[in-house]
């Protein structure tokens, strides 16, 4: 892969995976959802054109939020759930770089609910990876924020009693202008979304779909298995009909407010009935009727959902950073000393 | 409008230092008032030294003693170092005021009232059964009953304003009278009003200044007061002066810091009292490249920070107590990745929400150890309103330096009291360097400056410098993961002996008094600086062996402090808490000192601690 400065020098380094890999052993279980999301996440890497010293992965606290030790790359473990704010920190302090957030559904929606919706509402313009397992891995299995009603766990012995959140929903809650979702075990889609969040201008949220093979095997399964992901997944394409189905022969029709399935060619339906995809739409209902598709009822939606552009805090800061130099002048200490009323005492 | 001179009127008294007190409902504007009347006697060349004082409720109803919002300020021909213990006058505007504020007037004091306000419904609400200006109550005051609100619609009958309007300049009215008893020029306020009301609402402006003139002019023309007076300039070192509020030059401190070290300032912060002035100070820096991030909450304001701080800009936060003890486990990750990162921590009275608008020196030990494990900071503290410039300043030369969080220890009665300060030029104060690392071939995360034993600064954008740091224990030198027993062993120790080592980069301890050591050593930190010194110098002034020493180094202490305990008999460490320092000093140096503690919501008045030398030296 060839990458080129951005700063337009005629530097270019070939990079390959394997410049993102770091010297350090992978600690996660075997068999972990964890290893494609960071194999995936390197192999992304070269392809943004962006020098490896100027990208940055911030992570909490969790299985997931190991992910930056692994990836040869600036890096920042913190503390549990603040992973957003040392994040939109950096960044705004230097825009220049390329941030990443590596979270789970605990660290994002339990601990570090309140910088979620923040970070995500001030479109800091940086790429929010959740890996979603839907249970607390490293503490060794207590239902998490986004674990199913009457989940068993070790934490909830007669199965949990927590209405589950919907990540997605979540984001476009906290007036998200990108938010995709993908699976560990598809690692195309993977790199694409992964490429795509990079792309956007703002704060992009991607949810992922991952495995944990010791408290939480199979989770997805039901819908993400080979042999059934074609019938029960929604594989988005912006400007696209919402079809899916091994035949392609199913598609989602909306029906006043409500979306539904129907078949291709049964009761005269036909792909001009069909809802079509568009990321684009500045109005969120739709995509907040994706964020709550789930299988049974229905299949269950991945790709972009929503890419919208709106300014970034990160550039309306340096605006406004700007413009005072431009309206007040460069500031000067000895001046700023001496403003309002001063008195001179005399020597006597 | 000029000076009146003591040839022209016979009846001037002169005196050397005086006390005023402005009191009254929170909406009868008794902050501006109070801010004029210290502007104005600055600018003539007193001393001067100010402490607002402002009610805990925001909208506590009218009249109400909850309501009442007060303003001292104190101006001299000398040095001083307080706003004085009680008021030689006190201005009640209603009668809430005069029973929130009576019991501090010293009997023979100066008392005027506004006698419009006290009605019935007023006296009712402030608790009186009958009007203590009839019922003779007040007879040990020099009580001056004057119609304010009457006298102030009437002269400006001609102003084009409605009469709530009109009646709202009459603490313009009590600012002219208290400026003719004291003999002070009105220029200063009818520029400030020219300037802050002039274009937007010249009618204001009018009425305001008016009001001032007719203030003025009541206390020359009528014959209520007996006498006035007239307070000489002082002798301060030559030099230009402005007033300054203890958190005005914090922010000037922290920007000139950052200046100092060019590298841009960040500052992340939630909104809370008494911080929030130092936000907004900041936030009008734009144009000197400051970025301020409204947080979330408080953990986010130092995360915030600290993301900065690993950007190789000066990342800072601001917060009073409940905002540390949020940001405890964010303190402690800063400890661990060595990234240097300031903290203000401006005190007010706790525990948990407490009194927000009061003063306290509860967050030491807090400061000090309110981390899980072994996390130790530099903790500096200003001892005045005009040092706050001087330590913020500090706190980055031993963050960069040293790579570590310095929590800069300020109060509430430090950040909005005010005092004149000598203005420095920028200049003559010492640059430095942020030192980041650069050499791919010799850097390593946590090998340690010989000297400082402070880590590189490495910050993201350096090509070959690419690294991890978290919270997790890392191995010495590499910053590798490591759960070794041995390796966590001695990082621990590493981070505390980076700490005490400061010791060696900080001025010794100075007294004030007897060098050589003697009876009694008054023991300070913060802003106890100013009472401490007063009552020392007139104990001294008595005859008393007592000196003074005050702590602007809280962790690690100066070198030399045991060292000075040695040399007096007895250790006397007065604080707005019950025994945080004094617990510290006990430890430390096995001193018995003795503690003297007051939790008011107020600093100390200068007399109790007068008692308190008096008595421990008896
Ligand atoms: S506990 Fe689960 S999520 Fe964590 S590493 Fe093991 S398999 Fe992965």
């Amino acid at each position: 892969m060839v990458t080129i400065d951005r700063n337009g020098s005629d530097n270019i380094q070939v990079l390959s995976r394997k410049d993102f890999v770091s010297d350090q052993e992978v600690r996660w279980c075997p068999g972990c959802g964890d290893y494609s999301i960071l194999a995936q996440t390197q192999r992304v890497m070269p392809d943004l054109g962006i020098p490896r010293e100027n990208i940055v992965f911030i992570s909490g606290i969790g299985c997931s939020s190991r992910l930056p030790y692994y990836m040869n790359t600036y890096g920042f473990h913190s503390i549990h759930g603040r992973a957003p704010t040392i994040a939109s920190g950096l960044k705004t302090a230097r825009p220049e770089l390329s941030v990443w957030v590596i979270t789970g559904d605990g660290d994002a929606l339990s601990i570090g609910g309140n910088h979620i919706l923040h970070v995500i509402r001030r479109n800091v313009d940086l790429q929010i990876v959740l890996h979603n397992n839907e249970i607390y891995g490293l503490t060794k299995g207590q239902y998490s924020p986004t674990s199913p009603l009457s989940k068993v766990t070790y934490s909830s012995p007669m199965g949990s009693i927590d209405w589950p959140l919907r990540p997605l929903a979540v984001a476009l809650g906290a007036e998200a202008t990108f938010v995709a979702r993908s699976l560990d075990i598809d690692p195309h889609h993977m790199v694409d979304m992964l490429g795509r969040a990079h792309e956007h201008r703002g704060a992009s949220f991607v949810e992922i779909y991952q495995n944990c093979n010791i408290y939480n095997d199979g989770a997805f399964e039901e819908f993400t298995a080979k042999d059934v992901r074609a019938d029960r997944m929604l594989f988005l394409k912006h400007g696209e009909p919402m079809i899916f189905g091994k035949a392609e022969d199913k598609g989602i029709r909306l029906n006043g407010l409500k979306p539904e399935v129907v078949e291709l060619g049964k009761d005269g339906v036909t792909v001009k009935d069909i809802l079509i995809h568009d990321e684009t739409i500045e109005d969120p209902t739709i995509a907040f009727m994706l964020s709550r598709m789930d299988y049974p009822e229905y299949p269950v939606p991945v790709g972009v959902i929503r890419a919208v552009q709106r300014p970034t805090y990160n550039d309306l800061m340096d605006q406004q950073l700007a413009k005072a130099v431009e309206t007040q002048g460069e500031g000067n200490l000895d001046e700023l000393f001496r403003q309002g009323d001063t008195w001179q005492v005399e020597e006597e | 409008m000029t000076t009146l001179t003591r040839e022209e009127q016979p009846e001037v008294i002169d005196l050397d230092r005086v006390t005023i007190r402005f009191a009254g409902d929170s909406g009868d504007g008794m902050q501006i008032t109070g801010t004029q009347f210290t502007r104005t006697s600055a600018v003539f060349g007193n001393d001067i030294s100010t402490v607002p004082d402002i009610p805990a409720e925001i909208r506590a109803p009218q009249g109400s003693l909850p309501g009442v919002s007060a303003f001292q300020v104190s101006f001299s021909s000398y040095d001083i170092f307080t706003p004085g213990d009680v008021p030689d006058a006190l201005v009640a505007m209603n009668p809430a005021a005069l029973k929130v504020h009576l019991a501090d007037l010293p009997k023979g004091g100066i008392l005027v009232c506004n006698t419009d306000e006290f009605n019935e419904s007023n006296l009712k609400k402030a608790g009186y059964t009958s009007n203590p200006l009839d019922d003779g109550s007040l007879s040990a005051y020099r009580v001056f009953p004057v119609p304010i609100g009457t006298m102030n619609s009437r002269a400006l009958k001609d102003v084009d304003l409605t009469a709530p309007l009109k009646d709202r300049s009459k603490n313009m009215f009590a600012l002219g009278l208290m400026f003719w008893m004291y003999s002070r020029p009105l220029e200063t306020t009818i520029k400030f009003n020219e300037q802050y009301y002039g274009r937007r609402n010249p009618v204001v402006a009018e009425a305001n200044i008016k009001s001032l003139k007719a203030g003025y002019n009541y206390g020359e023309t009528t014959e209520v007061f007996a006498q006035h007076y007239h307070v000489p300039k002082a002798k301060l070192p030559a030099g230009l002066y402005r007033n300054i509020t203890g958190n005005e030059a914090t922010a000037m401190g922290f920007l000139t810091a950052s200046k100092l070290a060019d590298r841009p300032l960040y500052y992340g912060s939630y909104p809370i009292t008494p911080a929030s002035d130092i936000l907004h100070a900041l936030a009008a820096f734009k144009r000197f490249g400051v970025k301020t991030f409204q947080a979330e909450d408080e953990i986010a304001a130092i995360g915030t920070a600290i993301g900065a701080s690993f950007g190789g800009l000066l990342g800072m936060t601001g917060t009073s107590g409940p905002g540390i003890a949020l940001k405890s486990e964010a303190i402690g990750l800063a400890v661990s990745v060595e990234l240097p990162l300031v903290i203000i921590d401006v005190q007010r009275s706790g525990p948990s929400t407490g009194i927000p608008t009061k003063t306290e020196q509860g967050d030491l030990l807090q400061c000090m150890f309110g981390r899980n494990s072994a996390a130790p900071v530099a903790i500096v503290a200003p001892a005045t309103s005009s040092d706050c410039f001087y330590m913020a300043i500090e706190a980055w030369r031993i963050a960069i330096k040293y790579r570590t969080p310095v929590i800069f220890l300020s109060d509430l009665y430090l950040g909005v009291g005010s005092e004149p300060w000598l203005i420095p030029n920028y200049g003559d104060l010492e640059k430095m360097d942020a030192n980041f690392a650069t050499d791919p071939e010799t850097f390593k995360r946590y090998a340690r400056d010989p000297e400082t034993l402070a880590p590189p600064w490495a910050i993201p954008g350096t090509p070959g410098l690419e690294h991890r740091v978290g919270g997790l224990e890392k191995q010495n030198i590499t910053g590798n993961v490591n759960y070794e027993a041995e390796n966590h062993d001695l990082m621990t120790k590493l981070r505390a002996e980076k700490i005490e080592r400061i010791a060696n980069d900080i001025p010794d301890l100075e007294v004030f008094g007897d060098e050589g050591g003697g009876e009694l050593l008054v023991l300070g930190w913060g802003s106890t600086y100013g009472v401490n010194r007063t009552a020392v110098q007139r104990s001294r002034t008595a005859g008393l062996s007592v000196s003074q020493a005050h702590l602007r180094y809280l962790n690690p202490f100066p070198k030399n402090l045991g060292d000075v305990l040695s040399r007096f008999k007895k250790v006397l460490i007065p604080e707005n808490n019950l025994g945080q320092l004094q617990l510290l000093v006990r430890g430390r140096y096995l001193v018995d000192a003795v503690g003297l503690h007051r939790v008011t919501g107020r600093p100390f008045t200068i007399s109790e601690v007068e008692v308190k030398i008096r008595e421990m030296l008896g």
